[in-house]
């Protein structure tokens, strides 16, 4: 009962803070107080017919609103409008920039990640040898072993994977929601940190050093064209050496657009709840 | 078997046919992420050389992956014509390069000794050649196949209409189809990747995609590309398929990977001719991909060129109306970049024709790999010149379902253009009637979906 009270406390808060958000992105100013300027105005706005003399006008629009894809796009003889081509384009630069970019320093400072790295080395490394994002240096099995609460309840990690921007862009959401999510279960976390070139599986070798219960990393995914910035959490009951793919639970695609980060934050707790309560996770994991 | 040789004041002894055939490709990460490519430069040549001298009875008796253990050996083996075999058994590898090259061999000439030829020796020569002569020898062979209508004829290049949505919503599909149809796309397949593998999705996409066909009367056929088994359901719940679809491994472990065997693919042969909507004979799509064995970890220490080949070994005993490699799709683990991915798609192309396959191939690639859209541009005219049967057609090249980038319908249409390619006759006659084309160009219509409202 007292569990119910406190994930409705959690589900009020949530709300209040989107309501907030939602306020704050509606007013011209912007969310001045934190310091956060609002994103510009989209450069091409939304999706619009480009088709000079359709047979159906109403009907252009309709088709185009039933789907994400570019259509509706036109042409200059067979090749594409060049507005719609640097369009393409835009989205394109957008998710390179994002693989090849860095985790900003001041979100890790913010909230006291400390970092370390896995053995990838360097971006090309990183994108040809996926293996070698799975294992921390062994100076970053140090800093681990000093640094951090071994046997925690619930060990949480974040790390860059293939979009520093999905970092950038969404812990600032979805990490104090995890953690409020957590105290209202009342479980506790031990000590959180970031890693820098790693792969999914880069938990089983942080399992085998800390030995958590649960561990909940943070990782950005594969930048598409329509989000750059999308993030996912990967979880998993007791991830060693040896773990196998269908042992992890994940949520993915969270951005604003997909999985609200906010919900996704509260979410994760619940799941971490049910694999501490049923000792097991992935397609095992009964949610 | 002689797998020694000098080069540059240094002499380089192999261990097996298999380290050969791995050390002589170019260089590709996938080879790379399984230890096993050549060291350096230096190396591949040397691997080259030994290859380009050794006869094709060395590398049918030294089998890379025994019959006896593996199926997909099995079925490669048992397709081989032993008194064409007998014929060329003698050649060396270089031979068979300069064969397919001579001005004296032909289709027929190729077609023939074709049937004397292990997906090891095809792997095995395109390991030797150059990228132009993958693009002529390839351009040489006339692969033609018939569902509801036939492709793959000299001078057609058709395309596959990928409308894809991301919750499978029917009316989304349409729309960018109906976009397809009116950029004359569509000729190849109208072919869905489901986000759902159900056989309720399956069936209400096929459903979906039929309807449209018989309201316009298009001369084409559909597919709905979820695995077989969900398929195989759905057509026994009466869905009309024109054609089935799977992905295909080149081992017999990594299509255990996939969830198929080839009982299964029998039995499925088996309902599509029985249950099916097309006419055929050819009633089978199949989609194969460099890589894709040692991610499943099912790559017995084989190059992936190798392995990619099997893959049309298995394929060609299915007599499929389409087949095409995903080439870019899998990532930069595989494929590190754009010349990476370029030759990827021209060896993919010519080693399936090689073995009498309708190739078709998805020129993409992920965000993750270095290449851009400038490349798929490039992989698509090199394609266009070797012959290629059909490429894909996605709204703008960015599919919204699968997240990556292929080909538009922009490019097929602008590939026809200045290549001088047509659609496939009968669907040409139907864009006719629509008014979308006129003598092999588009008319002003075209480009409207709302033609189709």
């Amino acid at each position: 009962m007292e569990r119910t009270i406190s994930l409705e406390r959690l589900v009020d808060g949530v709300l209040t803070e989107l309501e907030k958000r939602i306020a704050a992105a509606a007013s011209p100013g912007g969310d001045e107080a934190g310091g956060m300027p609002l994103a510009p105005v989209d450069l091409f706005g939304p999706a619009a017919s480009r088709v000079p003399d359709p047979k159906w006008e109403e009907g252009v629009n309709e088709l185009i609103a039933a789907t994400p894809a570019r259509i509706g796009v036109w042409r200059a003889g067979t090749r594409p409008l060049t507005r719609e081509m640097l369009k393409f384009r835009c989205d394109h630069a957008a998710a390179v920039d994002s693989i090849y970019g860095q985790v900003s320093p001041a979100i890790l400072e913010q909230y006291g990640l400390f970092t370390v790295e896995t053995r990838y080395e360097n971006t090309e490394n990183y994108l040809k040898r996926p293996d070698m994002g799975r294992i921390v240096t062994d100076e970053g099995v140090e800093k681990i072993r000093s640094a951090c609460r071994m046997n925690a309840q619930v060990q949480i990690v974040v790390s860059d994977g293939l979009s520093a921007s999905a970092v950038d862009a969404n812990l600032r959401d979805v990490y104090p929601a995890l953690l409020d999510s957590l105290k209202a279960y009342g479980l506790s976390a031990g000590t959180p940190f970031f890693v820098r070139g790693g792969r999914v599986a880069v938990m089983d070798h942080i399992g085998d050093i800390l030995q958590p219960e649960v561990f909940v990393l943070l990782i950005g995914e594969r930048p598409g064209l329509v989000s750059s910035k999308s993030m996912s959490a990967y979880m998993c009951y007791r991830p060693r050496k040896g773990t196998v793919e269908s042992d992890r639970t994940v949520i993915s695609n969270i951005h604003q657009g997909g999985t609200p980060p906010l919900e996704a934050g509260a979410h994760i707790g619940t799941v971490v709840k049910k694999m501490l309560e049923q000792r097991t996770s992935g397609v095992n994991l009964d949610l | 078997m002689k797998l020694t040789t000098a080069l540059l004041g240094k002499t380089f002894q192999f261990k097996s046919l298999k380290e050969v055939m791995a050390k002589a490709n170019e260089e590709k990460s996938g080879d790379q992420l399984a230890g096993i490519a050549a060291e350096d430069a230096k190396e591949r040549m040397a691997a080259k050389l030994v290859l380009a001298d050794l006869k094709l009875a060395d590398i049918r008796d030294n089998p890379l992956l025994p019959p006896e253990t593996d199926e997909v050996s099995r079925v490669i083996e048992e397709t081989v014509n032993e008194k064409i075999y007998g014929e060329i058994r003698r050649w060396t590898v270089a031979e068979l390069r300069e064969y397919l090259l001579q001005q004296t061999t032909g289709n027929d000439e190729i077609c023939r000794i074709s049937r004397g030829l292990t997906s090891e020796m095809v792997a095995a020569v395109a390991k030797l050649m150059s990228n132009l002569d993958l693009v002529q020898a390839a351009s040489k062979m006339e692969v033609t196949s018939h569902c509801n209508i036939t492709i793959g004829q000299r001078g057609v290049l058709a395309g596959r209409a990928q409308p894809n949505h991301p919750t499978d919503s029917i009316q989304g599909m349409k729309a960018s189809l109906f976009e397809a149809l009116s950029y004359g796309i569509g000729d190849a397949v109208l072919g869905i990747n489901p986000v759902i593998d159900s056989a309720e999705s399956v069936k209400q996409l096929l459903n979906a995609t039929k309807e449209v066909m018989d309201q316009w009367r298009i001369p084409t056929q559909n597919c709905v590309l979820a695995h077989i088994k969900t398929q195989m359901k759905a057509i026994r719940q009466g869905a009309p398929a024109d054609m089935v679809f799977q992905s295909l491994a080149g081992t017999a472990d990594g299509n255990k990977g996939f969830g198929i065997d080839i009982a299964l693919l029998d039995e499925a042969d088996e309902l599509i001719r029985r249950e099916g909507t097309g006419t055929g004979p050819n009633l089978w799509y199949f989609e194969t991909g460099q890589g894709s064995e040692l991610s499943a970890e099912a790559h017995h220490g084989i190059d992936q060129v190798t392995l990619e080949s099997r893959c049309y070994g298995l394929a060609r005993k299915y007599k499929p109306f389409i087949v095409n490699t995903v080439v870019g799709f899998i990532g930069p683990e595989y494929l590190y970049d754009s010349k990476q991915v370029i030759r990827a798609g021209l060896e993919d192309h010519f080693m399936g024709k090689l073995q009498q396959l309708p190739m078709g191939v998805d020129v993409c690639y992920t965000n993750h790999m270095k290449a851009d859209q400038n490349d798929m541009d490039n992989l698509a005219v090199l394609l266009a010149a070797a012959g290629v049967n059909y490429i894909i057609g996605v709204p703008m090249a960015d599919d919204c379902m699968l997240n990556y980038q292929s080909t538009s319908y922009h490019d097929i249409a602008t590939l026809r253009e200045t290549m001088r390619l047509r659609p496939a006759p009968d669907f040409e006659r139907w864009l006719e009637e629509m008014g979308i084309m006129a003598n092999g160009r588009l008319t002003p219509a075209a480009g409207d979906p709302t033609l189709f409202m």
